[in-house]
């Protein structure tokens, strides 16, 4: 397991394989469906954000209510895909790791060659596992969010797998390629 | 012979189901998950379901649910016609819910309006099921259905004359479909028949039943058996990352339907197929 320090350096984004399993160590950012959408929202407004961009880490992930004497509740990843049609403006704008679980569009992909970017997986359902790599959590952007507000965490050792490399590399284009032909014959 | 329940136990039960549901393991789930690492062929498949399991063994340690999406809460509710409440069943049912995922720290994930939005703040209202039987039972299943796999459900309504391998495509296409976003392993649940909701409802009403329980008819077994064996071939494998075990059970319910209609409803469960049942 690569140990790999946040926030993430073009260096280290460079030096991921497509495959690598990885442990996190630093901050990163909670941020799904909503805050997406009004992240995209303000910079097209040109209103200032509640994050900086600049090589910051996204985490697909709206957790639980936290249990007394815990530092988050459960905190598993959601489906990446729902982010898909947001995550190229930001990836232009700076943003540059990006965690949850499942598959990425096309352009998703060509932004993440285009920028250097990478796309870690994380376990998806092990809500209660991964709360265990989280130390500290507070909320730093649209708090009105509830769930879906932006979470600074700070992390230790919160493993994923890399799934889309800064070269475009896809752990999902050979596991998914038997699906996709059975698919085209139906 | 009538008997009168207070609804102040119905809220009482449905909150420490839903608790249940979400934070201890089904014990066919994970009787499942064991099977699938002897049946699993990639290593990288059997890590992430023992994963699974370690995930399951700290949920029910610590009390952090299973998963983070605890879901829209649906409920089974069958209800002796010689039962009678003190109060309003459908209020204390969403009170119940309203008490669990507060007390138990599961996520409110119900927003009011599917334009608006707007998040009720309690999880509710919940999506409930009654069915109306002699006697004086009262049963309540808490099924929290988490959207990642609710998103892929699918509806099809075939010819009265659609072949058999047909039926099987119908329900294969959802769950290649949903490939690695639905967080596979599945359990799979197959409605087939009666109107295009009833269809839909069996598919739901299939997962909350035991994996156990025996299917009604060897015709339903076979294609049960059939959509499995399909669906694993394409070795999606657990989180897509390739493998043998895409599907660990389908499960297949019908009802009798019109003479021009075939409803098939696809209702796919993530690994963590939740679920928990009480009775007063």
């Amino acid at each position: 397991m690569k140990r790999i320090e946040l926030p993430l350096t073009k260096e280290t984004i460079a030096s991921l394989k497509a495959g690598d399993e990885v442990a996190l160590y630093g901050k990163m950012y909670t941020a799904r469906d909503q805050a997406h959408q009004a992240l995209v929202a303000d910079i097209e407004a040109r209103k200032e954000l509640p994050v900086d961009l600049d090589h910051i880490t996204f985490y697909y992930a709206g957790p639980t209510d936290t249990p007394p004497g815990a530092a988050v509740g459960s905190i598993g990843p959601t489906t990446s895909s729902r982010m898909d049609a947001f995550s190229p403006i930001l990836l232009k704008h700076g943003h540059r790791g990006m965690i949850g679980k499942g598959e990425r569009s096309p352009e998703v992909v060509d932004t993440i060659v285009k920028y250097g970017g990478v796309y870690f997986s994380a376990l998806g359902g092990a809500g209660a596992l991964l709360s265990q790599s989280v130390k500290a959590v507070k909320i730093v952007g649209y708090p009105h969010l509830g769930t879906e507000a932006i979470r600074e965490l700070d992390v230790e050792g919160f493993p994923c797998v890399v799934a889309i490399d800064s070269r475009g590399n896809n752990l999902f284009a050979k596991t998914l390629k038997k699906a996709k032909k059975m698919l085209a014959a139906m | 012979m009538a008997r009168r329940i207070k609804t102040k136990d119905v809220v009482g039960k449905v909150a420490s189901l839903c608790r249940k549901a979400c934070i201890v393991i089904r014990p066919d789930v994970k009787k499942a998950f064991e099977a699938a690492i002897k049946r699993e062929k990639s290593a990288t498949g059997r890590s992430i379901i023992r994963k699974l399991l370690d995930n399951a063994a700290l949920a029910k340690r610590s009390g952090v649910a299973i998963c983070q999406d605890t879901g829209m809460t649906v409920i089974f509710a069958t209800l002796g016609q010689d039962v009678t409440f003190d109060g309003g069943l459908e209020k204390a049912i969403n009170d119940g819910v309203k008490k669990g995922y507060k007390e138990a720290y599961l996520r409110k994930s119900v927003v009011a309006d599917p334009i608006l939005r707007g998040n009720t703040g309690t999880n509710t209202p919940a999506v409930i099921h009654y069915d109306v039987v002699p006697g004086d039972r009262f049963e309540i299943t808490v099924f929290p259905k988490g959207f990642g796999s609710e998103n892929k459900s699918a509806l099809v309504m075939l010819n009265p004359t659609a072949p058999f391998e047909k039926i099987v495509d119908t329900v294969v296409k959802p769950i290649l479909q949903a490939g690695p976003n639905a967080c596979p392993p599945f359990f799979v649940g197959v409605g087939l028949g009666g109107t295009a909701d009833m269809a839909a409802t069996l598919a739901k009403k299939a997962l909350a039943e035991p994996l156990t329980k025996k299917t009604k008819g060897k015709h339903l077994a076979r294609l049960e058996a059939d959509i499995l064996k399909k669906a694993n071939s394409s070795e999606i494998g657990p989180m897509g990352f390739g493998g043998t075990q895409t599907v660990l059970a389908v499960k297949a319910k019908a009802y009798p339907t019109h003479i021009a209609g075939l409803p098939v409803a696809v209702n796919i469960s993530c690994h963590a197929l939740r679920s928990a049942r009480g009775k007063l």
